[in-house]
């Protein structure tokens, strides 16, 4: 049933869309957030009630005074070592994700909306993971089509032989969310295997109210500081039965040459747990240690940040120097509790993705609150015919993608390129999806030539624990700098900005 | 804690201080070739000893054609083929350190990640004489607000044993490098009355360690070979001594093996070389042979570095 239906809503948008001026031009009308306006109202500029005394700020303040704030942002985060890796450019290469300091504001209304949404959300993923692990209830009623599945690169036979504890699988998700209106809230991309940028959510909180403290006494923002204590509790709450009341948590990760090792460090740090590396790690008797100054001491939580691929070179990859020999042993035995589980990509698949509204209403026995972008299979052959002739009007992404990589954004791409993906689509469908360009909404951000909009999304991050889902009111705000971009990864330039929920 | 980490914050710190050593032993040799040539500057082989005291000769005739100012210069300050160049003991010091950011405190993170993003400053560039020596300043700075900073910042655990250990293995081995190289003009066949020749090399070798005022105060007499050999020896008020170094040594790996409850191969080898140093007395080394008694405490160091690795660190 799935398929056509999701086919048609695209459709309609996209027949909605193009009534109000075609997808090249949205761009211009997108919604703003703090001016409103956006499709059909372009000019209205009345200044939404959330942003009203950021925008006298912003008004009043002489530009001067933001430069050498800005400056000082820069320097903290360098201070401090925030700086990622980029694939692919020279190895000794550490930049900066470039810091917006014009907050992203929501109001207590929409965040709770949000909430809501996002914990349905998880409470459906971790439903359906542990169906396809186990009773496959969605495949036998059909929900999704049994080969996205079973030939999904992501999925792990080895999972379907034991239970997890608590048969939970995600235990951190990061839900990416766009915006397109006044109230219209979409999840762009599911990341349930090891979503980061949390690290920037706490520090660009940090340095603002470091910067602007008068902001703060003048606006009711609801803290974020707490993530850390909730992940810690988090990840206690999932530790194997045979661990002690104390059970030993530690960071495992692929190491310093990793692009979110500032991450691993940070967060590590902030839970107070050791942060590993996979030598540091062994296993004897299907128990997993670390190697300490003072001997071997017992593991019972590991918060991996490394790919399943990479976790155990005896079951994965054997040319991994990353992993743990006999880790996926020890963690079948239920000897240690892998967070988040093997196995979890499947739902970072994006024609898995799209299933996404049957899945919730099958497992929770609830509508969506959150939607879907409306998204074409090009593995379905009607949707794959309508893409190869619209893909200068759609965005088309590679199911297992990641990072903005490998994806065409069509509005902006050249003749050439629009042909030359039309060459990849056309050999294997199956592995792209297409969505409608999506107009996403704007906030006010610094930029060469001033204050100007720019595109934004936001990345949730949601904690489901043995004992109950726990988020942070806001997350990540990704900002795409160039002008009209829609692309929002800091690997693709895309920038971040401090996000508040006003606690009313 | 981690074995990886302790093992990163003893080399942290041995990193940390052979950037002083080297940046200590290029200055000394500036300063012996700017004197003129009747006083042992110019005509000395003063590059090519310092070249022996701080780097891989070998490693260095595969990278240069001759053994100048210049080269060696820059081979031990900026070049990325030595390992142990003032930028590479900073760069890797600071990989190090970016490896164990959680075990560091927020003082000697920004020590060692300010001096890797200021040594940018320096690289790739012609300096001049008085630029470079700046940079060998600087360098010295970063050194000293590093062991500042851990010497006032971190928590008294093992963390800190570890580090103080690394530090003073380190300054052992680099004491015991500038006497294994210099050993022959400490010798009382080369002492000739008057030298000043000869007077210049001691004083360069006490610059090295920045013992130069230090001599004067604890012997209170002209300086003298014999009483050179026995400051950077055996003198235990000298911090930079190899009795000094294994007093350091010794108590740290101590307080380590109390907080443990364990003793081992480290603390065994650490207190006989403290023993037979305190035992021991200069006129003596120097009748059985200070190049043998140098060599063969090179190697006892090294067997040490050893046995702290495969009792905590691997």
């Amino acid at each position: 049933m799935g398929a056509p239906e999701t086919f048609r809503v695209a459709c309609l948008l996209l027949r909605s869309n193009e009534a109000s001026g075609g997808i090249a031009r949205m761009a211009l009308t997108a919604f703003d957030e703090m001016n409103g306006g956006g499709a059909g109202q372009p000019e209205q500029a009345a200044v939404r009630e959330a942003y009203d005394i950021l925008k006298a700020w912003l008004d009043k303040t002489p530009p001067e005074h933001f430069n050498t704030r800005r400056s000082q942002a820069e320097m903290l985060f360098r201070r401090i070592g925030i700086t990622f890796a980029v694939y692919g450019a020279n190895e000794s290469t550490e930049r900066l994700i470039p810091f917006d300091i014009i907050p992203r504001v929501l109001t207590k209304p929409e965040w709770d909306f949000l909430e809501r949404g996002l914990k349905q959300r998880v409470t459906a993923l971790n439903a359906f993971i542990n169906d396809i692990y186990g009773a496959e209830e969605c495949i036998k009623a059909g929900i999704i089509p049994p080969d996205l599945i079973y030939r999904n690169p992501h999925y792990r036979m080895e999972m379907r032989a034991f239970d997890v504890p608590h048969d939970l699988y995600v235990h951190i998700a990061g839900i990416d969310i766009v915006r397109t209106g006044a109230n219209d809230f979409f999840v762009l991309e599911d990341n349930a295997r090891t979503p980061s940028g949390v690290s920037y959510m706490l520090e660009n909180r940090e340095v603002m109210m470091r910067l602007f403290p008068e902001l703060f006494s003048r606006h009711r923002v609801a803290p974020v500081e707490n993530y850390p204590d909730a992940l810690l509790a988090t990840l206690r709450s999932l530790a194997p039965a045979s661990a002690t009341r104390d059970p030993t948590v530690v960071l495992l990760t692929p190491g310093r040459y990793n692009s979110a090792f500032y991450e691993h460090s940070f967060l590590a740090d902030k839970l107070g747990v050791e942060l590993v590396e996979a030598g540091d790690l062994f296993t004897k008797d299907e128990v997993v240690y670390m190697r300490t100054t003072e001997g071997p001491r017992r593991v019972d939580v590991i918060y991996r940040r490394l790919d399943d691929d990479f976790l155990d070179p005896l079951v994965f990859r054997p040319d991994s120097v990353l992993g743990v020999p006999g880790l996926m042993n020890a963690y079948e035995r239920g000897n240690v509790t892998l967070s988040n589980a093997v196995g979890t990509g499947i739902s970072d698949d994006k024609a898995v993705y799209s299933y996404m509204p049957e899945i919730v209403k099958f497992f929770t026995g609830e509508e969506p609150i959150l939607h879907n972008v409306p998204t074409y299979r090009c593995r379905e052959p009607e949707a794959f015919s309508y893409v190869i002739d619209n893909l200068k009007d759609l965005v088309v992404k590679e199911v297992n993608g990641s990072g903005g990589y490998g994806m065409l954004v069509g509005p902006h791409a050249t003749r050439r390129e629009i042909d030359e993906f039309a060459k990849k689509l056309r050999h294997a469908p199956d592995n792209f999806i297409a969505q409608p360009t999506l107009s996403l909404s704007t906030c006010p951000t610094f930029v060469a030539s001033g204050v100007a909009p720019r595109h934004v999304d936001l990345r949730p991050f949601v904690l489901a624990g043995a004992d109950e889902i726990r988020i942070v009111p806001g997350g990540l705000t990704r900002v795409a700098l160039k002008e009209g971009s829609l692309v929002v990864n800091s690997s693709q330039g895309g920038g971040t900005k401090d996000t508040w929920v006003l606690d009313a | 804690m981690l074995s990886r980490t302790a093992d990163n914050l003893y080399w942290l710190s041995r990193y940390a201080e052979r950037a002083d050593f080297l940046a200590r032993i290029l200055d000394a040799a500036l300063r012996l070739t700017a004197l003129p040539s009747n006083y042992g500057g110019r005509t000395s082989n003063e590059w090519a000893s310092a070249l022996s005291s701080a780097g891989d000769p070998a490693l260095f005739k595969t990278l240069y054609d001759a053994v100048n100012e210049h080269t060696v210069c820059n081979f031990l300050a900026f070049s990325a083929h030595n390992p142990s160049s003032i930028r590479s003991c900073i760069a890797t010091a600071r990989e190090n350190a970016r490896s164990i950011r959680t075990a560091l405190t927020t003082e000697m993170w920004d020590t060692i990640n300010g001096a890797w993003l200021e040594l940018r400053s320096y690289e790739g560039r012609d300096l001049s004489r008085e630029e470079f020596t700046q940079f060998l300043d600087w360098v010295k700075r970063v050194s000293l607000t590093f062991d500042g900073s851990a010497y006032r910042t971190m928590l008294r655990n093992d963390a800190y044993w570890f580090t103080r250990a690394g530090t003073a293995i380190e300054r052992a081995d680099n004491t015991a490098r500038i006497l294994d190289v210099k050993y022959q003009i400490l010798l009382p066949a080369s002492e000739r009355v008057g030298g000043s020749l000869d007077y210049f090399q001691w004083t360069t070798i006490l610059r090295e360690v920045s013992a130069f005022n230090a001599y004067h105060w604890v012997y209170r007499e002209s300086i003298k070979p014999v009483l050179v050999a026995d400051l950077l020896i055996l003198n235990p008020e000298m911090p930079r001594s190899l009795a000094s170094c294994y007093r350091m040594l010794v108590e740290h790996l101590d307080l380590i093996a109390d907080a443990y409850g364990r003793r081992g191969e480290s603390q065994r080898l650490a207190s006989n070389m403290r023993a037979k140093l305190a035992g021991a007395d200069i006129e003596r080394i120097f009748a059985s042979g200070l190049h043998e008694f140098i060599q063969g405490f090179i190697v006892e160091n090294n067997g040490l570095g050893a046995a702290i690795s495969e009792q905590y660190l691997v």
